[in-house]
């Protein structure tokens, strides 16, 4: 065998690494998944009880499904207005301006700040103000941990949308002024449409993002094992069950958060395939 | 003719187009409102943290390990700074990042070169899909994954390795994308330059492709460490913590994350929280502005 | 010589010592130099002239187009039928101004249908549905292009050919019934019988609007415009009948691009 030959096999072999990789950690989360699903069956999936008491043990992925899905959510409609100001505000109305390296520079910066200390600054500064606000008597919950979610996901929800947003052919929008329309009617008739497709991936990208999200959620979520009451009320999601019971989790139960972790890894390839999807047939 | 004139003027009235520029401007109010909510909250963490973790920086924070908690309390009674710092976490980081980036930067520079390599083929679309979910993946996933492998099987307890190992996975990813983009960017002719000189396959890619595109391979690769070095859901499961400097991998380990977390913990320590906070997130930004730095330089 | 009908028609435009500049900070820069004329109602009105002399930056002065960028300065005065549109708000005019680009731009988003309405639907104007199949109708018959697109107006226009979706924007433009008709270089993208089939549309449609053709091509001025502008580094060389300025043009500049010595 020529050099090339060896070098090309050996390219060839790092990418079979990859799929042994991909596949292992499926059949990793399937096999210990398995206790689990063998002693509660499918309904594991859908139950809502969750019972660690040793004899009576019951497990149930619903609480923690519900607290994720209501959390990433609600996190992305908070997050939807913010995300989209800031796009308009970089890639429309001040594009390549000074401000708008400013404002776009700090979106940056939030995709730098570690999970954990997302997690800190919620608990010591944001929880005061929702007691403050009366919203809940100790300031934990599904609205406190989507808030801090939606302001970690603002620049995956920024990234993508800005660029689309920029890219929208001026002469499009020149149209649209020499026939009368204002600068909000250009944005809503001409720009919005013209990106569509861009805006809605990054979204579903930042989704995505929410739903695996652990530490912050953790911290402030109010790790109860029901679903939510309210927006307002405590829960748990799949990630943050994970990062709370599992130091001390044996037999049953770690085969439940196993296979919780199972779910978590399906659902949000899902969410990012259906981005990642929108992307390419943008592309 | 001339009746479409009269409708477009009638329908169109001067009090209408100043409800439409009145709307215009307060769009434009509401989209600048919005825009500094949005970075309120960064300028807010970055002078919080400065603020309440300024006291505790200094020599002793980054040489001497996490003190015990009753230290700390009698520190505190006596009503001086906490002892201590936060050495064990920081060698603990750098040795599982280390690891880690010695596990996924080959692989991931050569998975990415594969693509290269493969352009538009159905076996590299399907490795890219791979890629994605592994980028997509949750990092306590890749914790759990981790542990099932090494926690359980090799190491037979929490060690650095596996911390290690779950870094890997997640770092992998990072590599893969910019390496394949950065390898598109180089000119053809480079490459067929030294293919006309008979230069070996592989000499072309480590001698004549990797050094031109280093600089995207080294932004590629710092964006990926300010990633990883912030991550403390998948050590949790994996690596534990240690009170101590170890440099033993099939020991549990510390790591700057995994110490704010136990110091959280702890009413004694709680308030070192924000200095090692500041000292981790200026590792990050620092490693972002580096990396942002040389891709700025290449353009 | 002088056609006695339109010398008595009142000019649509009247331009008086117009500057325009890209450059905030260095007025002394003008992209478009004291430029003074009346533009003719129901005529076309060609604005010829090598690249970069300005021809483009005075047609978009006429829309006031030029305030969607902060760095450019307009200075002067541009009355429309005796009105200062600085008077009028840019939504106004530009209702009264409709606007051609160079190279075709339908709004990708839109309908056929959708896009011949798209100024009313801009605008925020209200109509019912009779009203509106009315004007699309009337105005892609105004540009021949009804019975090309008739069984496909609710369809995207990108399956149209460049000459098709220009004439789609014209007819967009047209929806209004506007006073003028700005037209930048609108055939340089489009091939030699997209273009003729568009000359021979302006020449129609110059019975009841007046047009304002910029155009780099000699040929174009010389067989559809009625009078011409010859403009050079900005200033307005000269400006008067087509015929007049073709067969014998008083600066020796015109004459010199007219022969092809620039440009």
């Amino acid at each position: 065998m020529n050099s090339e030959k060896v070098t090309k096999n050996l390219l060839f072999v790092a990418s079979i690494i990859l799929i042994l990789l991909a596949a292992g950690m499926v059949l990793t989360l399937a096999s210990g998944s398995i206790p689990v699903f063998e002693k509660f069956g499918i309904q594991f999936i859908w139950s809502n009880k969750w019972n660690p008491t040793a004899g009576r043990e019951q497990y149930g992925a619903l609480p923690f499904i519900a607290g994720t899905i209501i959390t990433s959510v609600l996190a992305l409609i908070i997050c939807l207005p913010l995300a989209f100001s800031a796009s308009l505000f970089i890639g429309e109305f001040y594009k390549g301006t000074f401000f708008a390296k400013i404002i776009g520079t700090m979106v940056d910066l939030l995709a730098g700040i570690p999970s954990i200390v997302y997690g800190l600054w919620g608990f010591y500064y944001l929880r005061p103000m929702i007691v403050k606000l009366g919203l809940n008597a100790q300031g934990f919950g599904v609205f406190t941990a989507s808030i801090i979610l939606a302001i970690m996901i603002i620049p995956y929800a920024t990234s993508i949308s800005t660029e689309i947003i920029s890219l929208v052919p001026n002469h499009l929008k020149e149209a649209a002024y020499s026939l009368g329309a204002t600068r909000m009617e250009v944005i809503w008739n001409v720009t919005v449409p013209a990106a569509r497709s861009g805006i809605i991936a990054s979204y579903i990208l930042a989704l995505g993002r929410a739903l695996g999200e652990t530490m912050a959620v953790t911290m402030l979520i109010g790790n109860d094992n029901h679903i939510p009451k309210s927006i307002f009320g405590i829960g748990n999601t799949m990630a943050s069950v994970i990062a709370n019971q599992f130091g001390e989790a044996e037999g049953s139960k770690l085969s439940a958060l196993i296979a919780i972790g199972l779910l978590l890894f399906v659902i949000t390839g899902l969410i990012n395939a259906a981005g990642k999807f929108i992307i390419k047939k943008l592309a | 003719m001339e009746d479409q004139k009269v409708i477009v003027d009638k329908l169109s009235s001067k009090s209408k187009d100043a409800r439409r520029k009145a709307s215009n401007g307060i769009f434009h109010g509401l989209v600048i409102l919005f825009s500094l909510i949005t970075i309120t909250p960064i300028i807010l963490i970055i002078l919080n943290l400065v603020e309440k973790g300024y006291r505790q920086i200094n020599l002793h924070f980054f040489t001497q390990i996490a003190p015990d908690s009753w230290d700390a309390m009698q520190a505190i009674s006596q009503g001086k700074l906490i002892p201590g710092g936060i050495l064990n976490g920081i060698t603990g980081t750098f040795m599982m990042v280390g690891m880690a980036s010695i596990i996924a930067i080959p692989l991931g520079i050569m998975i990415g070169i594969f693509l290269y390599e493969n352009g538009n083929k159905r076996y590299a679309n399907f490795i890219r899909d791979i890629t994605d979910i592994l980028q997509g993946a949750p990092s306590i996933v890749l914790g759990l994954i981790a542990y099932l492998w090494v926690v359980k099987y090799i190491t037979h307890g929490f060690s650095a390795l596996a911390g290690a190992v779950s870094l890997a996975i997640m770092m992998l990813p990072l590599i893969i994308r910019p390496t394949e983009e950065t390898f598109k960017m180089i000119p053809n002719t480079i490459k067929e330059a030294g293919v006309a000189l008979g230069v070996p396959y592989h000499k072309i890619i480590l001698k004549v492709m990797m050094p031109t595109g280093l600089s995207g391979l080294m932004t590629g690769i710092l964006l990926a460490l300010s990633r990883v070095i912030g991550e403390t859901a998948p050590l949790m499961l994996t690596a534990l913590g240690s009170q101590y400097v170890s440099f033993d991998i099939t020991k549990p380990a510390s790591a700057i994350p995994l110490l704010i977390w136990n110091f959280y913990n702890d009413p004694n320590l709680v308030n070192l929280i924000w200095s090692s906070s500041l000292s981790l997130v200026a590792m990050v930004l620092a490693l972002n502005l580096i990396s942002k730095r040389i891709a700025s330089k290449r353009k | 010589m002088v056609n006695p009908v339109t010398e008595i028609k009142k000019p649509v435009l009247r331009i008086q010592n117009l500057h325009v500049s890209y450059d905030k900070n260095d007025k002394g820069k003008y992209a478009v130099a004291n430029v003074s004329a009346d533009i003719k109602k129901d005529q076309i009105t060609a604005i010829m002239g090598p690249s970069g002399c300005g021809k483009s930056s005075l047609l978009r002065a006429l829309n006031r187009m030029h305030e969607l960028y902060p760095n450019i300065v307009t200075q002067g005065k541009i009355f429309l039928n005796d009105v200062d549109i600085s008077k009028l708000s840019n939504i106004e005019l530009r209702r009264k101004i409709g606007m051609v680009f160079q190279s075709p731009n339908p709004f990708p988003s839109m309908s056929i249908y959708e896009n011949v309405v798209a100024g009313y639907k801009l605008n925020g104007i209200k109509q019912k549905k009779n009203q509106r199949d009315e004007i699309v109708e009337k105005s892609l018959k105004d540009v021949a292009l009804w019975n090309e697109v008739k069984d496909a107006l609710h369809k995207r226009g990108n399956f149209l050919s460049g000459g098709q979706q220009q004439r789609l924007c014209i007819a967009r433009a047209l929806a209004f019934q506007p006073d003028v008709i700005l037209l930048d270089e609108p055939t340089s993208a489009l091939d030699p019988v997209a273009t003729s089939k568009i000359e021979d549309l302006l020449i129609k449609l110059k019975k009841n609007y007046s047009i304002v053709l910029v155009t780099h091509n000699m040929a174009q001025a010389a067989r559809i415009s009625d009078y011409s502008m010859f403009m050079y580094l900005g200033e307005l060389v000269e400006y008067g009948k087509t015929k007049d300025m073709f067969t014998n043009p008083s600066d020796k500049r015109t004459e010199e691009y007219l022969m092809g010595k620039f440009g």
